[in-house]
């Protein structure tokens, strides 16, 4: 049987897991709700990994480490196409730019940051082909599992308990009228503060600032536990009342209906 | 024959089916189970596991239907389907447990999200000792100052037609306001 399915029955802990205890071979590809996945594992550990348009290159992963600046990478790209990382790995070391140590740790933390990315993934299809193996050419690690699927249990927890604080994104946030004094806001804060209004729900401040749901829960959660903004219905939404409320479209009969009841609850 | 109804939310063990006893004219169909856990048995011996359902007849032409929700978030997908059409909502918080007010914010926000309509807060057991002041209560529960939050003793019918009517009152005013 195929292991297939979908990231709202089966996260991607539980993937993690499952990969880990039956030590398996091949490529997780994951169909996010704007990106694709794709994790590599040899026998059980995470040897690749890349995601979205980011093609998971020794040279990208090391211009994005700061060990070769953007002039550098551009080169790189540009001569070196027909180069395996490998063998740029080794042009790198022999020219004095990086050491082996440099380009594995490099590589390592590139591999869990993209699974850390996925952890926040809640909806998606996944699917575990046994038969794709990491591109060409790509440098493969072997990073044991237990310490990110620990990392990621903690951010399902979180996540968990932010659900329960915030349990529709499709709510719109505004300042509170209490005093502010000085807050020191993040860049990831700023940019959802400055997207607050009543006309904004947060999936669309989230989708906007291209956060996931789990850093726009995160984030609400600071500046409510902060005091300095309040969740409130959106503006524009269709008027309070829905056709099976009342038994009676028009107005004046509603009101009457109201009226009644509140005098027979008055007099019971 | 025209029917409302109004909805009781709020925590598990919260008194939403006293509430609706208090002021129901038929005896509440409820829908109770024994609880297996242990941890909840402690707290009380059985719950509502689909909805409580209460009656209120106005005259020959009109009743009042109280629907009470579940209390345990397993039963949550019953949330929905028992918030549509509602006129308002009550959501009762034990003043008692105050590990129950996260979960009462929850689900207030939940049910704020399914719909649009007037809601008040009930603070029940607010004759118990160790209960918690409605002050305290607003600021645990994250509720604006607009909110209406309200005393409240689920076996004391007085006090469950005041939670009522203020929620009615809301319902007015929004009405008149032309929300």
């Amino acid at each position: 049987m195929a292991l297939r399915g979908n990231l709202r029955d089966f996260t991607i802990t539980q993937l993690l897991n499952l990969i880990n205890l039956a030590s398996k071979t091949g490529t997780l590809v994951v169909d996010g709700v704007s990106e694709q996945a794709y994790i590599s594992f040899r026998e059980g550990k995470l040897a690749y990994a890349r995601v979205g348009r980011e093609d998971g290159s020794l040279a990208l992963v090391l211009h994005k480490a700061n060990k070769i600046n953007a002039n550098q990478y551009r080169a790189i790209a540009d001569r070196a196409g027909q180069m395996t990382d490998k063998e740029l790995g080794l042009l790198l070391i022999n020219a004095g730019y990086v050491s082996q140590e440099d380009i594995l740790l490099n590589l390592q933390g590139y591999f869990t940051d993209v699974v850390r990315k996925l952890f926040s993934w809640v909806e998606g299809i996944f699917r575990f082909e046994n038969d794709m193996l990491p591109p060409e050419g790509r440098i493969n690690v072997r990073l044991d599992l237990e310490n990110i699927i620990m990392e990621g249990s903690r951010q399902l927890r979180e996540l968990e308990q932010l659900q329960d604080e915030i349990p529709s994104l499709d709510m719109a946030l505004v300042f509170t009228d209490r005093p502010r004094t000085n807050v020191n806001l993040s860049v990831e804060e700023w940019k959802v503060v400055k997207f607050v209004d009543p006309k904004n729900t947060m999936r669309q401040i989230a989708s906007t600032n291209k956060l996931s749901e789990i850093e726009i829960r995160r984030i609400v959660y600071g500046l409510l536990q902060a005091g300095l903004v309040e969740l409130v219905r959106p503006a524009g939404l269709p008027a309070a009342q829905n056709p099976k409320q009342f038994p009676t479209q028009n107005k004046e009969e509603q009101k009457s209906l109201i009226n009644k009841l509140i005098g027979r609850i008055r007099a019971m | 024959m025209q029917t409302v109804k109004m909805v009781v939310t709020g925590p598990f063990s919260a008194g939403k089916t006293q509430f609706i006893q208090s002021v129901s004219e038929i005896d509440v169909v409820a829908t109770e189970r024994k609880i297996s856990s242990e941890e909840e048995r402690s707290v009380k011996s059985a719950t509502t596991v689909a909805m409580d359902f209460g009656r209120i007849t106005v005259d020959e032409d009109l009743v009042l239907y109280l629907f009470g929700t579940p209390g345990q978030k397993r039963f949550d997908f019953m949330w929905e389907i028992l918030s549509e059409g509602m006129l308002g909502f009550i959501v009762m918080v034990d003043s008692t447990r105050p590990e129950s007010f996260r979960e009462a914010r929850s689900i207030l926000e939940t049910f704020r999200a399914y719909a649009p309509t007037p809601f008040v807060v009930a603070a029940n057991k607010q004759d118990a000792e160790d209960a918690w002041e409605l002050d305290d209560i607003r600021h645990a529960l994250r509720l604006d100052k607009n909110t209406k939050l309200l005393p409240c003793v689920a076996t004391d019918r007085n006090a469950v037609k005041t939670v009522l009517l203020e929620l009615l009152y809301s319902i007015l005013k929004e009405m008149e306001s032309g929300k």
